[in-house]
């Protein structure tokens, strides 16, 4: 097993050579953020979220980091100027296509995004290829597929009927990051919620602590008025 | 057929074909590419056919189908060996006449001579027709001479030389060095150097290597590769075989989309041709070689002549791009090595063997070398395939072979490279087209398509235009391109329907922007270049569509309104008769009115009158 060095954000790291670049920035602790990244799938590379820049003698060029592969020497910078502004205009585009989806308005509110410039649809699947991919590798089913190119396609089963080898497993709802509805905010459905920005969140509200189901995002305190709240 | 034994049997079998045929034996030629045949070149052939039989004078007279000639809005093209006697726009009604007074009398019809739309000169030779006489026609050259389903045709204009002298006089290696030294780069767009990959590939590990020809040409208005297919398949053939060798591949493939069934056809042909004669198969002349070639046919995807989406396709799998981190030198089809190369590229190979690298790297510029086939049409005089060497001037190809902007209108800006590429303005016109300077002005080479706009065309109409092509075409693998592309034309119709604020346009670079850097493959990535170049050179333009909405070049139809003009008008009716939607009213021989609000600015009226007094205006609201 080889070990290569690499740098990342300035900081000098080993890794292991047989690692994608999204493990490695993982493994050192750098959040990326990704959709269609599972670590027990093939990576897909769809989302491009996970996208870092990589400076080379020729300038510096934007890799898929879930599917590129580590190499002796590389310097990586992970939060540029363009990968964030990539990064918030990419979920601008998907929350715009899919409102109701939790994970798309938390990562909207995390990265700050407060305004949605594109008319709002209302699809509920990103493409992102997760069940697919999960219903084939670790299912071993292979009872969804993608139809279609371009803006028509999305995921189905065989010939849009009722798949026989699908075995109601729920494999691929359980991996969806569209499935989850967003918590009911100040905004109606089909809008950008937003609400854990603001200075008195509904989710807090309604759970009754201050860590909600953004996992670790805790965006709601950011503006510091979260801790008035907590002492009354 | 019997087989071509060795190397030297090759040039007996040279010799005996030389022998037969006559020079000086009056040959018609007619051009037969896809572009004639829907000019009827066909008709015409058998016409020929016939009105020989007719006259009886089938021995004195050869009469042979090639392949396109380059200058396909005259077609179909007649020309008469061994003069070069160059009959243009020939129909059945002419046949007769030509076979009695060409060909027996020896008269030139001066009617179906070309004359020059600009000095009103006439030609006899096309050689001196100045749409061809600037071009440097090296791959283009055979196609007026060869028969394409007649091996012995490419081979008596010595052909199958180049595989000779590299299989038996040339190492692997001598020969990669030798693509390397002449500077030849990959025709199908990004331009990278085929020498170079070449090497990569025969490095790579592994016994099972494979080449395939990317024939799948899918940028709109493109066809130089489908030229080089029809007219004279034994070139890319040939090239296959030697870059083979040098590879140390033994099995290749033709991607050809379907929408090419001359092309497909006529490689057949050739495919069967070249294995009878023993050129193409297991121990090719004897050399102890084995290589063979198969057809894979595609579906028509523009996505699918991209390097990974097309190996998919080949796969059976679906023609959708992925990550190229893992070259496909090294997995490529079927995980193997594999060296993919245009069309354009394979029939370069023959060339530099035989003329060396040296001749090759002599023309062209310092980094772009050969020549380059390049369809130049729109709004232009002489329209078709030209091939001229790297670097020349684009203000050569658009008034020197081109022969100027159509109508005498006033010159605008020159497409290149496709929906991946960008327009290039007036002040632009002396630069040396080559891969780097293209680039450098926001365009791309691309596969070699040229569009020539004029003042009447609207590049926010013409943006729109390819932003629709590359949403119609993208897979819809990657979000960037799916979404953004879909978003880009989202925006580009409120600009052109009069609805858009000044901040879409801020919005519609800054996703560009996006769309370019996050794009999985080259398709997204160079998707927003219509727009984004379009927006440098002509941001006016632009800019007046949303702050006056108004369309200057009179072409976004929810910007212009057309009325009648009452002092033109004599009242004829004829508008009124045509118009669709009933919107124009007036009593006979009195002035017409248009009901604005029924208009569909359809534009039928404002074409159909012969005293001009419909009249386009924009913005709309006036009148
Ligand atoms: C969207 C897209 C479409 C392409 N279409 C073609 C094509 O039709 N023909 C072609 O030769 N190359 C096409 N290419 C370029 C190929 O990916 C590849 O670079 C080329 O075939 C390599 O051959 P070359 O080195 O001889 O140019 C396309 C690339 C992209 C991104
Ligand atoms: S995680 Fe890499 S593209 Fe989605």
């Amino acid at each position: 097993m080889g070990i290569v060095t690499l740098k990342v954000n300035g900081i000098e790291a080993r890794v292991d050579e047989s690692w994608t670049l999204l493990e490695a920035l993982r493994f050192l602790g750098v959040e990326i953020p990704t959709l269609c990244h599972h670590d027990g799938l093939t990576p897909y590379g769809v989302c491009r979220l996970c996208m870092v820049e990589i400076e080379e003698k020729s300038g510096t060029k934007l890799v898929t980091s879930c599917l590129y592969p580590v190499k002796e020497g590389i310097v990586v910078k992970t939060h540029t100027d363009r990968v964030v502004k990539g990064r918030r205009m990419l979920v601008e585009l998907m929350l715009a296509r899919c409102p109701n989806s939790k994970t798309l308005q938390d990562l909207a509110s995390k990265m700050g995004i407060e305004n949605i410039r594109f008319k709002m649809k209302n699809e509920d699947c990103i493409l992102c290829g997760l069940c697919v991919r999960l219903c084939k590798e670790q299912m071993m089913s292979g009872a969804i597929g993608f139809i279609g190119r371009g803006e028509k396609r999305e995921v189905v089963t065989p010939f849009r009927t009722k798949s026989e080898i699908c075995r109601n497993c729920g494999a691929c709802m359980y991996v969806c990051p569209v499935v989850e509805l967003p918590c009911r905010g100040y905004n109606p459905q089909g809008e950008l919620c937003n609400s854990c920005l603001r200075v008195v969140p509904e989710c807090a509200d309604e759970y009754g602590q201050i860590m909600c189901y953004l996992e670790s995002c805790g965006s709601c305190v950011k503006k510091g008025e979260m801790n008035e709240l907590v002492k009354t | 057929m019997k087989k071509i034994k060795n190397r030297e049997d090759l040039e007996r079998v040279r010799k005996r074909i030389v022998k037969k045929s006559d020079p000086n034996k009056p040959c018609i030629t007619i051009s037969s590419g896809t572009c004639c045949r829907a000019y009827g070149c066909q008709k015409v052939t058998k016409a020929f056919i016939t009105e020989i039989e007719k006259q009886e004078i089938r021995d004195k007279v050869e009469v042979k189908t090639t392949g396109c000639l380059g200058f396909c809005e005259r077609g179909p093209i007649v020309v008469i060996y061994p003069k070069g006697i160059y009959y243009q726009r020939v129909t059945i009604e002419d046949v007769s006449e030509i076979v009695t007074e060409t060909i027996l009398n020896g008269k030139i019809i001066d009617r179906l001579l070309y004359i020059d739309p600009v000095s009103g000169k006439k030609f006899v030779n096309g050689e001196e027709i100045s749409f061809y006489k600037k071009q440097m026609r090296v791959l283009l050259k055979n196609n007026w001479l060869i028969d394409p389903n007649k091996i012995e045709d490419y081979i008596i204009n010595g052909g199958y030389t180049a595989l000779s002298n590299a299989l038996f006089k040339m190492t692997p290696e001598q020969i990669i060095d030798t693509i390397k030294r002449s500077g030849l780069r990959g025709r199908g767009g990004a331009g990278f150097p085929t020498g170079v990959k070449w090497e990569n590939c025969r490095r790579a590990n592994g016994d099972l290597k494979f080449i395939v020809c990317n024939a799948d040409e899918g940028d709109p208005g493109a066809y130089m590769d489908r030229c080089i297919l029809e007219g004279n398949p034994h070139s890319i053939i040939e090239g296959m075989i030697i870059g083979a060798y040098a590879i140390g591949s033994h099995e290749g493939y033709i991607y050809v989309r379907h929408e090419y069934p001359l092309a497909v056809k006529n490689l057949k042909i050739a495919l069967n041709q070249a294995r009878e004669y023993g050129l193409l198969g297991n121990n090719i002349l004897n050399s102890g070689f084995d290589f063979d070639i198969k057809i894979s046919i595609g579906g028509g995807v523009f996505v699918c002549g991209e390097s990974t989406a097309l190996i998919a396709s080949i796969e059976g799998k679906i023609g959708e791009p992925r990550a190229k981190y893992i070259h496909t030198v090294e997995k490529g089809l079927w995980n193997k090595p594999t060296n993919l190369n245009n069309v354009e590229t394979w029939a370069n190979i023959p060339i530099i063997i035989n003329k060396g690298s040296k001749w090759f790297s002599a023309i062209g510029t310092e980094k772009s070398k050969g020549t380059k086939i390049f369809s130049l049409v729109g709004k232009i005089n002489n329209s078709g395939l030209v091939e001229v060497p790297m670097g020349i001037t684009l203000k050569e190809i658009v008034y020197e072979i081109g022969g100027g902007v159509l109508n005498g209108k006033k010159f605008k800006a020159i497409q290149t490279g496709g929906p991946s590429g960008g327009c290039i303005p007036e002040k632009l016109l002396d630069l040396p087209v080559d891969f780097e300077k293209l680039k450098e002005t926001g365009s791309m080479m691309g596969s070699g398509g040229m569009i020539v706009i004029d003042e009447e065309t609207c590049v926010v109409d013409l943006a729109k235009y390819f932003l629709n092509f590359i949403l119609d075409e993208s897979c819809g693998k990657c979000i960037p391109c799916r979404e953004g592309t879909g978003r880009l034309s989202e925006i580009v119709e409120r600009i052109t329907s009069g609805k858009a604020k000044i901040e879409d346009l801020k919005l519609l670079e800054e996703l560009s922007h996006v769309v370019k850097d996050f794009s999985l493959c080259g398709l997204g990535q160079t998707a927003p270049n219509p727009v984004l170049s379009t927006i440098n050179y002509f941001r006016d333009e632009w800019e007046t569509h949303i702050k006056n909405k108004t369309c200057p070049a009179l072409v976004c139809k929810e910007l212009i309104q057309y009325y009648v003009d009452n002092g033109k008008c004599n009242g004829c009716g004829v508008c009124k008769n045509l118009c669709p939607q009933k919107a124009i009213l007036g009593e006979l021989k009195n002035p017409h009115s248009i009901v604005q609000d029924r208009c569909i600015s359809c534009g039928i009226c404002h074409e159909n009158c012969k005293d001009n007094a419909i009249i386009l205006s924009s913005p709309r609201g006036k009148n």
